[in-house]
């Protein structure tokens, strides 16, 4: 099995995966990350000033980067509908406002999602292996994958086994994203898009979330991403930071590049610049594409509207000029 | 995956510059004595915006008939009320500055931008929220100094003569106001020429606070002021931050006399990068290290020494990181790196680079464009340096790093120790003990771990070696300005 992902890689990284071993010696020997310092990186880029033109163009590519998310118990088909349109067409009143990049379900409504959306080039993302907690047999995770892929699924959010990272079978969770993004293969050869979750809120320190970075990288990720939004604290700037060094690092070592999704708890126009900045200034502005960046959000979007707005007309319009699903 | 980044789409920052009309510039300034602004007998001078060469004000001279009127309202104010007022009373003068200073915090970081050059983002993050946290710090101490470990009632030494550099001219003021005046001394204050405007703001504040007439004056000049403020024979302590230079011919001024001195003068910081480092950290400690200021800075990790086995990994990242620096209007919120305090300055740190490159040191900059007038130099860094060049030896004040590699702790101790100054030093790694062992060994007032250019007023901070001696902040610095009990504080 893993010879099909080593075949991808620099040797000494391929060399890194062998064995469990190896691959614990290889995640430890990642530089360690001081969390005093990354803090204090991440709240000093949080203080750019982004007005006028750049503001407006941060909105924009913000709106662009949103996976438009509903993940609860009692979503209904109609909710889903109505989040699809939104996602397509987010204002109204204005086609010039783009589109979102994807709509973010649970598997059994990827084929409603599906029916509304069509070829409008929004993404349908469904989360897979027993989200959120992951808790459950591997052949169970590999069906609930397989089941959105034929439903329509065009990417992937998967969780890793906290459980195990947190022991240190680092192995069984690099064969787990392996298993799973086999799982993402669809009949006509093409792939679903694969994020991984880490749950950085249960995985506590920064360098196990650098450690993660790799882990999933190694395993052929094409995105990482920090949280499900189930768990508090989920995503935060300076966890994102870390994240943003290692795909950076990680192009540098193998000319790749893997993408980086913040989820949970960004619902403002002012958090989500933030962010862009720190794109901007960690990873690069290659990142600053909706390819490379998301933003898994459910209230973000409507605050993003309202900053365009007050952008376009110099006016502030209230939470009623916005659709609530 | 093939990278198809939008490199089009660049994410380019539109101008955010802070508005400059909050701050009210008169068109000329007299000398702060007694509690009044008075005329110079001496020639008025400009003090100009280094970003762009505009005057800002003209300031008064004072020469030493102004220096004979300062000190002997200091003398009077000092004998009259501060050192009979109880510890208690002076506080809540110190506690009412404090909270001046935090309501006037935009109105001050604006100014000292414009007449310093460095970046608002600092002046307004940095220096001013430290200017105040000492005076909060200090004003805490004014009525507890039997704690200060100097004896049960340590008195006041009387009129302190103190002369500030321009590279934070208001953190400077404070450092060294706010301890005199906590322990019941009166301040004679000499702010350096090219940035004397936040200390006349400054004496503003102390009249707006109702601080008694004669308690903190303010005389603006250049070096013979303060040689006649320093050498005057009513001041009882002296207090200098500034070049090595000068400071020697201060220790040679007040010898002799009973004046007494603290003396905090230049460095020339190792920032010593070990394998098992913090890498994505180390790098931006570097960073704050040197181009914080604009380099600016006496404690400033001019000398970058990494272990070899990680030397290429380290300069890759770093130059990276550098290529984002904006550097540009320092008033604009999102410049990292001002303009270069004088003309003076900008040309002794081409002077020393073009030494370096001549001596064979490497020397690499960023792309990037500098404005077209003003003082300006772009972040530069020099690779493959020795000990024996100058630009590992001098300190040259500016946005310049020069990097050494060493290959074992004890020649990285031998390397920072190789030096004549000793007033800082950074350690950058994951091991504890290590931590430990290199403060142990590293000769310089403060070394920091894992950090750089972190400023506090509860930690005392000073030189070894010709990086002077005394030190400030801290339960510490309070003994700069108090006589022990069993001493005879006042002449």
């Amino acid at each position: 099995m893993t010879a099909t992902v080593n075949s991808r890689l620099p040797g000494e990284l391929a060399d890194a995966t062998s064995s469990d071993a190896s691959l614990r010696r290889f995640l430890h020997g990642l530089p360690g990350v001081d969390q005093v310092g990354a803090e204090a990186r991440a709240a000093r880029l949080g203080t750019r000033s982004i007005k006028t033109t750049a503001k407006a163009y941060a909105i924009d590519l913000a709106i662009r980067m949103v996976d438009l998310t509903t993940l609860e118990g009692q979503d209904t088909p109609g909710k889903v509908r109505s989040l699809a349109s939104k996602a397509m067409r987010p204002d109204p009143t204005d086609p010039d406002c783009p589109a979102t990049a994807a709509v973010c379900v649970y598997p059994d409504l990827v084929g409603v999602a599906k029916e509304t959306l069509g070829d409008s080039g929004v993404q349908i993302a469904a989360v897979a292996t027993a989200f959120p907690s992951g808790r459950a047999a591997r052949d169970i995770k590999l069906a609930d994958t397989a089941d959105a892929v034929e439903a329509g699924a065009d990417e992937i959010d998967m969780v890793i086994d906290r459980g195990a990272f947190l022991t240190g079978r680092y192995l069984q969770v690099f064969e787990e994203i392996v298993a799973v993004k086999e799982a993402c293969a669809r009949p006509d050869g093409t792939s679903a898009h694969l994020k991984v979750i880490f749950e950085t809120g249960e995985l506590q320190t920064y360098d196990n979330v650098r450690r993660a970075s790799w882990l999933a990288m190694l395993a052929g990720a094409d995105f990482i991403k920090t949280s499900t939004g189930k768990v508090q604290p989920a995503a935060t700037l300076p966890v994102t930071l870390v994240m943003l060094e290692a795909v950076r690092d990680w192009r540098e070592a193998t000319g790749q590049m893997v993408g980086v999704k913040p989820a949970g708890g960004i619902r403002t126009t002012k958090d989500a610049i933030k962010y862009l900045v720190m794109v901007n200034e960690i990873a690069g502005p290659d990142w600053l594409d909706p390819t490379w960046f998301r933003f898994g959000a459910s209230s973000l979007l409507n605050d993003l509207l309202l900053q365009r707005t007050k952008m376009l007309t110099g006016r502030y319009s209230g939470p009623d000029y916005v659709t609530v699903d | 995956m093939v990278p198809t980044g939008s490199s089009d789409n660049v994410f380019a920052y539109a101008p955010a510059p802070e508005s400059r009309a909050i701050v009210d510039l008169q068109p000329s300034y007299g000398l702060f004595i007694d509690g009044a602004f008075v005329d110079g007998n001496g020639t008025p001078f400009k003090s100009i915006n280094p970003a762009t060469e505009e005057t800002l004000a003209e300031v008064a001279e004072a020469d030493e008939r102004d220096v004979e009127t300062a000190v002997k309202a200091a003398r009077r104010a000092h004998t009259r009320v501060w050192s009979r007022m109880p510890g208690s009373e002076r506080a809540k003068y110190l506690y009412r500055i404090a909270r001046i200073i935090q309501e006037r915090a935009r109105e001050l970081a604006v100014l000292e931008s414009l007449d310093n050059g460095k970046p608002f983002r600092e002046t307004r993050d940095i220096d001013v929220p430290v200017v105040a946290a000492h005076f909060f710090y200090y004003a805490g101490w004014a009525d507890k100094l039997h704690y200060a470990g100097l004896g049960t009632s340590p008195r006041p030494l009387g009129v302190a003569a103190q002369v500030i550099p321009w590279n934070f001219p208001l953190l400077m003021l404070a450092w060294k106001v706010a301890p005199a005046l906590a322990a019941g001394n009166t301040v004679v204050l000499k702010p350096a020429e090219t940035t004397p405007l936040t200390a006349l703001l400054f004496a503003e504040i102390c009249q707006q606070a109702d601080l008694p007439a004669g308690v903190v004056n303010i005389i603006t000049g250049a070096g013979a002021t303060g040689e006649a403020l320093v050498g005057h024979p009513g001041v009882d302590k002296v207090a200098f931050t500034g070049s090595t230079a000068v400071g020697k011919a201060i220790a040679r001024t007040v010898a002799g006399t009973d004046k007494r001195v603290t003396l905090e003068l230049g460095g020339k910081a190792a920032n010593i990068v070990f394998d098992d480092a913090p890498v994505d950290q180390a790098v931006e400690g570097i960073v704050d290290g040197i181009f914080f200021n604009q380099g600016h800075v006496c404690c400033a990790g001019s000398r970058l020494l990494v272990q070899e086995s990680v030397a290429d990994e380290v300069l890759a990242k770093l130059k990276r990181r550098v290529e984002t620096l904006r550097v540009g209007d320092p008033l604009d919120k999102n410049t990292d790196v001002g303009a270069i305090n004088s003309a003076e300055q900008l040309a002794r740190i081409h002077e020393l680079s073009a030494s370096g490159e001549a001596e064979g040191a490497e020397r690499w900059s960023p792309a990037c464009d500098l404005p077209s007038t003003g003082f300006w130099f772009a972040p530069t860094i020099f690779t493959n340096v020795s000990l024996a060049h100058r630009i590992a030896r001098e300190e040259i004040f500016g946005p310049v790093l020069s990097v050494l590699t060493f290959r074992t702790p004890s020649e990285a101790v031998e390397k920072a120790n190789n030096t004549p100054y000793g007033l800082s030093a950074g350690v950058w790694t994951d091991k504890g003990s290590r931590i430990l062992s290199m403060a142990n060994q590293l000769k310089a007032g403060v070394v920091w771990a894992n950090t750089f250019n972190k400023f506090d007023p509860t930690s005392p901070f000073g030189g070894f070696k010709e990086s002077g001696y005394g030190r400030e902040g801290g339960r510490h610095g309070l003994a700069a300005y108090l006589a022990a009990d069993e001493q005879d504080g006042e002449r």
